[in-house]
């Protein structure tokens, strides 16, 4: 298969970006679509142009350091996967793709399609944890959880902190990360204690770092590699307002 | 040359630990405050273990190379954890798990750290529960748990297939409450260059900021390592594409002995190899053998169908299929150990069995299971890796069965640690996979998270108090200091030469060479001639890396190239050591398959009257042959055998 790409190129966060275009030929269909710019940036080498920058890791849709809005959307155009597991099977022959990194106030651009998101790493310290030191906690088994609160507990931290909800969301908020989070642990008896001050410290950081507020277009939920539900923003939203009324 | 003592304590088995612990030395909460940890890498050993000494109140910095401490490659295993917890009443215990451990490693591991593993498993369940993971649970609330190779029991703990994805949001919150305490710092986007040595101890780092290019010195009392495994020496592996041995090895550069390099875990259930344009493989969880059942075709009339596409696996009946591990290992079946797992597929894909085009596959079904269970009960169980499986092959696993083949997963080698996880150089330590200790010559299913949280919450944070409490007159390390001033000019030396070559290779072109040598020659079957061929052609391609390599762009910047350039120089140097470790290493046992030592039966054939030891390779010097050292392994608590899984 041969495409033509139209891709993001920035020097750096400070530099003036825009589109540059490549072409690749004979890709194969069972190429990935990462594998796809491994192609092109090998080319690019050999050619003595610089290869494209892109975030990527474990390239089986775990790690959450892959990103990319291809032809519009984050991750590409498949449900429920992440770019490295998207395959050029789900393009056609001859297609022009463009690729640009997330673009999100919050997640400044680093270099090409790299971003930083950094931010979420600090939403996480504001509160997503369980205050506990190693050791001197009972045994596993102690507190029985019904399975169905640890199956939704489960589902809300499936959340790979890719920052696809971030990027699609036209507030650019963080609702859905804060609130896979936040849901995750609420769900289960260890977590519960400080769900209310968690939900306002991990709010209150996010707001800060500048990302927006949700106004429930659900384009997150339908963009999330993971398919974390928009349920939990209302949970999320529920424990916030519960903790603003205590104050 | 530095001392080679394991420092295992006195005493039985199932008493050293508790002794040791009370021996050893502790630092009062007024001094820790007063002294420096540098942790670097944040899986789950490093992110456990920055956690749980910043908890204890020392002074920590962590650094990893991706943007954020979550994204370490343990988020990757999905099946499970092993723990002692006799939940399930099926005659568990903690000698039962170190048993299991002791004899899937092949008898190579050393057995009191082995021990200690399985005594301090049931208290990381405990941890993670607390922290909030999210185990799966059987409808009365308690956890539940599932079979994984090599064991007879049902000790394995997880949630769904995204188990090591859990436990590291468990280390990682743990981690961000401390960075958020002050009592950890982190810096992601750092890569650890070089070590950096004063009167012999381990006393800082050097690193590259990969955003800016910035080479920077930090200092401390300590060092710990926890920067994972060197399998993508191999190019194509499980492993992550920015997975890299190259901490470990400025380690070993430096004095610190590296041991066993040549266990490497091959493991069976990967997605096969489908061209030259691969970038890397994908696992597909051990814990599919709890309900698959691997098998090719008996008769080569249905294989060569297969092949030409004109049927499907599905219209091949039972009686025609070949259920191998079940015919071979009666008493395990399709949960033998990943190497003998290995093994028998190669051996059906050798004989010429193998059902995809490359003919490097064999099928992994779960029509059985399905018709026992129904379709909900394996969706709900391994829902996840069957999308997983169909996004990457477009085949439905549902209704025609996955093909699986061996792959490069991990590796049993690492830097040689003592009882108290430190190196041969002192205030230098090494946890979860970047050591050797744990897993012998074959590491068993959801034993790798076991070990990194073991060592990162519940043996670190006990021994290196005892180094460290030597440390307490130590004042804050200079980062002026010379030493730190000559590892700063050699890293930026080795990268100048990098971008001097210009020459006509990318570094994946060469990564894939090495790959395709270190694979043929020193991969699941490997032989004298193969070894020593291996030797010389790695060499002749680091000569041709450092002659013809190119690498664009500059330091000063966000440059991948130069980041892989680093590690790919490291890798090359790697993969000769591994090569001659499995060179002197006249025997077969666990990953480590020699042809020449065999059973008539092709099984792994071990000599433990001239082989039962730790290979010990300490470093000599740039073109100098490394010294092979040996640490005798003596069993005490069992009797070591031939591995049965037959009966």
């Amino acid at each position: 298969m041969n495409f033509k790409l139209k891709i993001w190129r920035q020097a750096n966060a400070k530099a003036q970006g825009r589109f540059e275009t490549y072409e690749v030929k004979d890709i194969s269909a069972d190429t990935s679509f990462l594998e796809m710019l491994d192609i092109l940036n090998n080319n690019l080498i050999h050619e003595g142009k610089e290869p494209v920058a892109f975030d990527h890791d474990c390239r089986e849709g775990i790690c959450g350091m892959c990103s990319l809005h291809i032809n519009g959307e984050a991750h590409g155009p498949d449900t429920e996967i992440t770019t490295c597991q998207l395959h050029m099977r789900k393009f056609h022959d001859g297609d022009t793709i463009t690729i640009e990194p997330w673009r999100s106030a919050a997640f400044p651009v680093i270099k090409d399609l790299v971003v930083d998101r950094h931010a979420f790493d600090k939403i996480m310290q504001a509160g997503g944890f369980i205050s506990v030191n190693t050791g001197g906690v009972p045994d596993a088994n102690t507190t029985p959880i019904p399975r169905a609160d640890a199956e939704e507990s489960m589902d809300a931290a499936a959340c790979i902190g890719c920052g696809a909800c971030v990027a699609t969301c036209k507030n650019g908020s963080a609702m859905l990360f804060v609130a896979a989070r936040v849901s995750s642990l609420a769900k289960l008896p260890q977590g519960k204690v400080e769900t209310l001050s968690r939900a306002k410290a991990m709010i209150a950081k996010m707001d800060e770092l500048g990302f927006g507020g949700c106004t429930n277009t659900r384009a997150c939920e339908a963009e999330c590699p993971k398919g974390v539900s928009i349920s939990h923003i209302a949970r999320l939203n529920r424990k916030f307002l519960t903790a603003k009324f205590k104050d | 040359m530095a001392k080679i003592d394991s420092r295992i304590p006195q005493g039985p088995i199932q008493e050293k630990w508790s002794k040791h612990k009370a021996e050893i030395k502790v630092v009062s909460p007024a001094n820790k405050r007063k002294l420096d940890i540098i942790v670097v890498g944040t899986g789950l050993g490093g992110a456990s273990a920055a956690a749980t000494l910043g908890e204890l109140g020392y002074n920590v910095k962590i650094f990893c190379i991706s943007d954020s401490p979550r994204r370490a490659h343990s988020i990757a295993a999905q099946g499970g954890i092993n723990a002692a917890k006799n939940y399930q009443n099926d005659n568990d215990s903690v000698f039962r798990l170190f048993y299991d451990t002791i004899k899937g490693g092949d008898y190579r591991a050393r057995e009191a750290n082995v021990y200690r593993l399985a005594e301090v498993s049931n208290n990381i369940i405990d941890q993670c529960v607390a922290q909030g993971v999210p185990f799966a649970r059987d409808y009365g609330g308690l956890l539940d748990n599932r079979s994984f190779g090599g064991a007879q029991v049902s000790r394995t703990f997880y949630a769904r297939g995204q188990t090591g994805q859990q436990l590291l949001l468990g280390a990682y919150a743990s981690l961000n409450r401390q960075i958020a305490k002050g009592t950890v710092k982190s810096y992601p986007r750092h890569e650890m260059l070089d070590l950096v040595l004063i009167d012999g101890k381990a006393r800082g780092i050097i690193t590259r900021n990969l955003v800016t290019g910035e080479i920077e010195r930090f200092g401390a009392h300590a060092v710990v390592i926890a920067t994972g495994g060197y399998g993508n020496v191999f190019f194509l592996s499980t492993n992550a594409m920015n997975s890299n041995g190259s901490a470990a090895w400025q380690c070993y550069k430096k004095g610190a002995m590296f041991a066993n390099p040549c266990f490497t875990q091959i493991h069976p259930t990967c997605i096969p190899v489908h061209g030259e344009q691969q970038s890397k493989l994908t696992l597909m969880s051990e814990s599919l053998r709890n309900d698959g059942r691997i098998w090719v075709p008996k008769k080569m009339e249905d294989v060569e169908k297969l092949r030409a596409k004109k049927i499907k696996a599905s219209q091949i009946p039972e009686e025609d299929r070949d259920y191998y591990l079940e015919r071979r290992y009666p008493a395990f079946g399709n949960l033998v150990p990943r190497d003998v797992a290995s093994r028998a597929g190669k051996e059906r894909c050798d004989a010429g069995y193998g059902v995809n085009d490359t003919g490097r596959a064999v099928f992994l079904d779960f029509k059985t299971a399905i018709a026992r269970l129904g379709k909900d009960v394996i969706k709900a169980r391994y829902g996840n890796l069957f999308q997983m499986y169909e996004k990457i092959t477009d085949v439905n696993p549902y209704d025609e069965p996955m093909m699986i083949y061996p792959a490069v997963h991990y590796t049993m080698g690492g830097i040689w640690v003592d009882y108290n996880l430190m190196t041969t150089i002192p205030g230098l330590y090494a946890i979860g996979e970047a050591n050797f200790s744990d897993h012998g010559a074959n590491r068993l299913g959801a034993s790798a998270l076991m070990q990194g949280l073991a060592d990162g919450y519940f043996v670190l944070p006990y021994t290196i108090g005892d180094y460290l409490s030597h440390e307490i007159q130590s004042p804050k390390v200079d980062t002026n200091a010379p030493e730190f001033e000559a590892a700063e000019k050699s890293v930026r030396e080795r990268i100048a030469k990098l971008f001097s070559i210009n020459g006509k290779q990318t570094v994946d072109e060469i990564h894939k060479k090495l790959g395709h040598i270190m694979w043929e020659n020193v991969g699941m079957a490997r032989t004298k001639e193969s070894l020593e061929k291996a030797i010389v052609e790695i060499k002749k391609i680091r000569q041709e890396f450092w002659s013809d390599v190119k690498v664009p762009g500059k330091n000063e910047e966000f440059n991948q190239e130069l980041e892989k350039a680093l590690r790919v120089a490291d890798f090359l140097e790697e993969g000769e050591l591994m090569a001659k470790d499995a060179l002197q290493r006249n025997e077969s046992c666990g990953g480590h398959f020699r042809e020449e030592y065999q059973t008539p039966d092709g099984e792994a054939l071990r000599d433990d009257e001239n082989f039962a030891f730790v290979a010990i390779w300490e470093y000599k010097g740039e073109n100098e042959e490394p010294v092979m050292h040996k640490e005798p392994l003596t069993f005490e608590a069992i009797k070591v055998a031939q591995r049965n899984y037959k009966d």
